[in-house]
């Protein structure tokens, strides 16, 4: 019997805005614990919440990039609980009526597109946080009260890797939309995952568990995996899944329970007096619709068309905005140049610099002219493409042109026959062995003598006019 | 001359003209407080500690900006002054001081007002219509020291009846104002839901909650909410509506306003005494030119259980934060404390009172997962059905006046161990909140025994104008107002 895994998402932004949701406090990430707090973030007695209107755009932004249909009247609510790291005890969330809700996401995995549903989105604030020192506990509330923006998905992804494409994709429109940085290591994206097994064919969903504690994506993608086939094991014996949150740990590599659902909370959810409701004016919904960029599937699909790239590099070129627009001032620019040519250099040799770098191709501060006058020289042959590399890793390092690295240097590519002819003669008479084993039929012996033709010109000479000249000498001997 | 017995209008009359100094005012009211406080007790926390933290003016020198200069002004427990304790009369909140001024408290400031380092007495947390339920002790009705000044704002009504104070500020979340306005015989007013910024009140219900004057004449009324009234930006429920000068309003012609009489509230529990005084304040109304008529709010019989399970419900979650984690008490013998939990309980088990605990459970409970629908949703809906009663009530009138308490006050201890008849004396004052009008209790006569009587009069939202025009006309042509309390 074969069963099928049934995952949804649970993911929590933080949105990138100057102040906190409810008060003026700044959100910088990584200053000095309870430097950024006021008596609202600290829920101090007699303080009240004002929201930030920037925080409500953002949400909107985000909804309606993933096609959400967005609540006119919304309202905020208050969920009761008690925990240190929440200065009021409460948590100022939505309910009943959520900013958003019935929205998808299109998802490109390896084998196939996805439509992954988006069942709500919606505002709330962030709580505090909890640091443990030896015997004591202490609360840094800097982080409480910034903006966090709920994204929950339909269970309509299938498979760990589709979760895995999912936040990927997630994460890419969010950062187009420039309103996160959506970065797990600080904690500004966080997802839970709910995750149950059912017998293929059959509609019910199965017990689920909820898998918490997940730090990066490769994370979720890892505990998603285990705790499938964990469940699938259980099935198998006929052992019953237990509804119940699991932690996952990362260094065993697996999920450990830490509650069962039994003891399931009641949050006591009732419209928060302090904020009343609001209505947005659809003029307001229509602008903040205006304002969205072209999405990163757009971009893609505008890329294969509009430059004839494959899908690979087109979807690689506009993973963020940044990338996006960086290369599209490259293939724009570049005049006479196969757009594939460019779009190779521009996933291959310069994605290599800036990874080298820590940054993205746009941050290297590398023109689009001086991009496109490189290629254009290897193009050209005036220099072989390996020296082209190189080339550019000085270019990146001095921010000269290549132009003047390659007079400076003296680099230009010798395709010139007669020039030639002393080293690849040379080559032939030190050579004997690989010569006869060429002439005997052993075509991989001719590389060999290129290889060292190149060495001898240190790398300037045209390797395939080397290639032709050598064969030519060769054959007619 | 004694200071002490003049209204703040009339000392902001000596000042202007050099007649006295606002460090006359202090001193004197510094004596008063002396020497009535061990018989009162409106103020908690009394020391030797300077009344005023600030230096006193031996001579008034006038500014235009600063209405209120050298007019000291007392506030209850619950509204935050920076710096000085404000504990909510909790033993929970013990030596919280709080780091920053209630609007309110900032604009009184503004204006030149001098506020009182001592608070005011009250229920804790506003929870209580007896002053009974304070952890400093009740304090008493300045007409009859073996009867309650009524609360929860009872100290800041018994101060000013005993002229301990001049202006005082309460809060009404229910009554708390005018309740023990009447119960004392002063001018106590509940404004408009919005009108007055909430900043620094610490909540007992967010959506009942409103700051307000208590005073010993209209006129007194109409000077303090000049200085505290206005949108601030800082209370999202507060509205952006332009605060008229209230003193303009003070008119003593009322012909032809047309006043609605509730049939629902004269009806059996009322005290026959307060139904003759409240008759014959109607009775003056109409010889003043008023046009009385019976109007009908059908559903007030609801009024007291709705209110229960919406102010407990947000009470409950409003002093959730009350854990011992930031400030206030952290219970006794925390080194053996084992965790979190037991950490919050024995806390909250110690720093909460009797009726704080029993609202907390009431509020938990009509919030939780199966009752939700049956009582706090129920309400709300009942909540929208007393509002549209008044709407339609005042489509056809200017106000509303009805007795303010069903009885005069009561003995300290009659009532203390049965909440419900307690619930009960703020069956006429608590629909105001509920539907966030503006409301005023002035008195309006007395009981055999010499205990005051208020007159409560209601209008539309932000038609505070109203209420000063009715209830100025009435004060003029009565003598209630000028009556003191034998101290």
């Amino acid at each position: 019997m074969e069963y099928e895994t049934v995952i949804g998402l649970e993911v929590h932004v933080h949105l990138k805005t100057k102040t906190k949701a409810f008060c003026g406090c700044s959100t910088e990430f990584g200053q000095e614990p309870n430097t950024q707090t006021c008596p609202v973030c600290l829920g101090m007695p007699g303080s009240l919440p004002v929201l930030n209107k920037v925080a409500l755009e953002y949400a909107f932004k985000v909804a309606l990039a993933l096609n959400c249909s967005v609540q006119e009247f919304t309202k905020f609510d208050r969920k009761n609980y008690f925990y240190p790291d929440l200065p009021k005890n409460y948590q100022i969330s939505q309910y009943d009526l959520p900013l958003a809700r019935e929205g998808f996401l299109d998802v490109q995995t390896s084998d196939a597109d996805k439509h992954i549903g988006i069942l709500r989105v919606h505002l709330e604030e962030d709580a505090g946080k909890l640091v443990h020192k030896d015997d004591v506990t202490l609360v840094d509330f800097n982080r409480a009260g910034i903006p966090l923006l709920e994204i929950v998905s339909k269970p309509q992804i299938y498979s760990p890797e589709e979760a895995y494409a999912y936040l990927l994709a997630l994460k890419s429109v969010i950062g187009y939309l420039g309103v996160s940085d959506c970065d797990m290591e600080k904690g500004s994206l966080r997802c839970d995952a709910n995750i149950s097994l059912r017998k293929r064919g059959v509609e019910e969903l199965g017990v689920k568990a909820e898998i918490k504690n997940l730090n990066s994506f490769k994370a979720v993608k890892d505990a998603l995996s285990f705790e499938a086939v964990r469940q699938e094991g259980l099935l198998r014996e006929g052992s019953p899944v237990v509804q119940e949150t699991r932690l996952w740990d990362a260094r065993e590599g697996k999920t450990i329970s830490m509650r069962s659902k039994e003891e399931a909370k009641d949050y006591r959810y009732f419209p928060e007096p302090d904020l009343p409701p609001f209505l947005i004016k659809k003029e307001t919904i229509e602008a903040i619709r205006q304002s969205i960029p072209e999405l990163p599937r757009e971009k893609c699909s505008r890329f294969m068309k509009e430059y004839g790239l494959p899908q690979y590099d087109a979807q690689i070129l506009t993973v963020s905005r940044a990338t996006a627009e960086y290369a599209e001032e490259c293939l724009r620019q570049s005049q006479g140049v196969n757009k594939k040519i460019i779009s190779n250099w521009l996933i291959g040799p310069v994605s290599a610099g800036a990874n080298n770098r820590n940054c993205g191709i746009a941050d290297l501060g590398l023109s689009a002219a001086l991009l496109i006058e490189l290629v254009q020289a290897v193009e050209t042959q005036q220099i072989s493409h390996l020296t082209g590399k190189s080339v550019l890793e000085e270019m990146l390092r001095t921010s000269k042109s290549s132009g003047l690295i390659i007079k400076e240097k003296n680099l230009g590519q010798v395709s010139d026959t007669d020039s030639l002819k002393d080293e690849v003669e040379a080559v032939i008479k030190d050579n004997q062995k690989s010569v006869n084993d060429f002439i005997s039929g052993k075509e991989n012996a001719l590389m060999f003598l290129v290889g060292q033709v190149m060495k001898r010109t240190k790398g300037k000479a045209n390797p395939k006019v080397v290639q032709d000249t050598l064969r030519r000498r060769l054959t007619d001997a | 001359m004694d200071i002490c017995r003049l209204t703040a209008s009339e000392l902001i009359e000596k000042l202007r003209h050099n007649e006295l100094s606002p460090k006359d005012i202090v001193e004197s009211l510094r004596k008063r407080i002396r020497a009535l406080e061990p018989q009162v007790r409106a103020y908690v926390r009394l020391d030797n500690a300077p009344l005023i933290s600030k230096l006193l003016e031996t001579v008034f020198t006038p500014d235009p900006n600063k209405p209120l200069k050298g007019i000291p002004v007392a506030v209850k427990d619950n509204i935050c002054t920076e710096g000085h304790a404000t504990e909510c009369c909790s033993k929970i909140l013990e030596g919280f001081r709080p780091p920053y001024d209630a609007t309110v408290i900032r604009k009184l400031k503004e204006a030149g007002a001098l506020i009182l380092t001592k608070k005011t007495n009250m229920d804790e947390f506003a929870f209580g219509s007896s002053t009974e339920n304070s952890c400093f002790g009740a304090s008493r009705n300045p007409w009859d020291l073996a009867c309650v000044p009524g609360g929860s704002s009872g100290g800041s009504a018994a101060a000013v009846a005993a002229d301990e104070a001049f202006l005082a500020l309460g809060s009404d979340t229910g009554g708390s104002i005018r309740q023990p306005a009447s119960f004392c015989g002063v001018v106590g007013l509940k404004p408009t839901y919005g009108r007055v910024s909430r900043y620094g009140l610490i909540a007992f219900a967010s959506s009942l909650d409103q700051i307000g004057p208590l005073t010993k004449d209209v006129k007194d009324a109409a000077i303090l909410l000049n200085a505290i009234a206005g949108y601030d930006s800082l209370d999202s429920t507060s509205v952006n509506i332009k605060v008229p000068d209230y003193t303009e309003f003070l008119a003593t012609d009322i012909k032809g306003i047309r006043i609605g009489i509730p049939k629902e509230y004269f009806v059996e529990g009322m005290d026959q005494e307060v139904k003759e005084a409240t008759d014959e304040a109607i009775a003056e109304l109409r010889r003043r030119g008023a046009v009385c008529k019976e109007v009908s709010l059908p559903h007030t019989q609801y009024a007291i259980p709705v209110y229960y399970i919406i102010a407990t419900a947000e009470a409950s979650s409003n002093l959730a934060r009350f854990d011992a984690v930031q400030y206030g008490l952290r219970a006794a013998g925390e080194a053996h404390v084992q965790n979190m939990i037991s950490l919050y309980k024995k806390t909250r088990g110690a720093g909460f009172g009797e009726e704080a605990k029993r609202r907390i459970i009431l509020g938990t409970f009509g919030l939780s997962h199966g009752y939700y629908e049956a009582y706090y949703l129920r309400a709300l809906k009942v909540r929208t059905l007393i509002k549209r009663d008044f709407d339609r009530a005042f489509a056809e009138f200017d106000c509303i006046v009805t007795p303010t308490t069903p009885t005069p006050s009561f003995r300290i201890g009659e009532k203390a161990e049965d909440p419900l008849s307690m619930y009960l004396s703020d069956i006429y004052t608590i629909s105001v909140n509920l539907a966030g009008i503006p409301a005023i209790s002035i008195p309006c006569g007395f009981t055999s025994k010499k205990l005051p009587v208020g007159l409560q009069i209601l209008a539309k939202p932000f038609d505070e104008e109203m209420l000063f025009k009715v209830a100025y006309a009435y004060e003029q042509n009565t003598p209630w107002h000028l009556e003191k309390p034998k101290l």
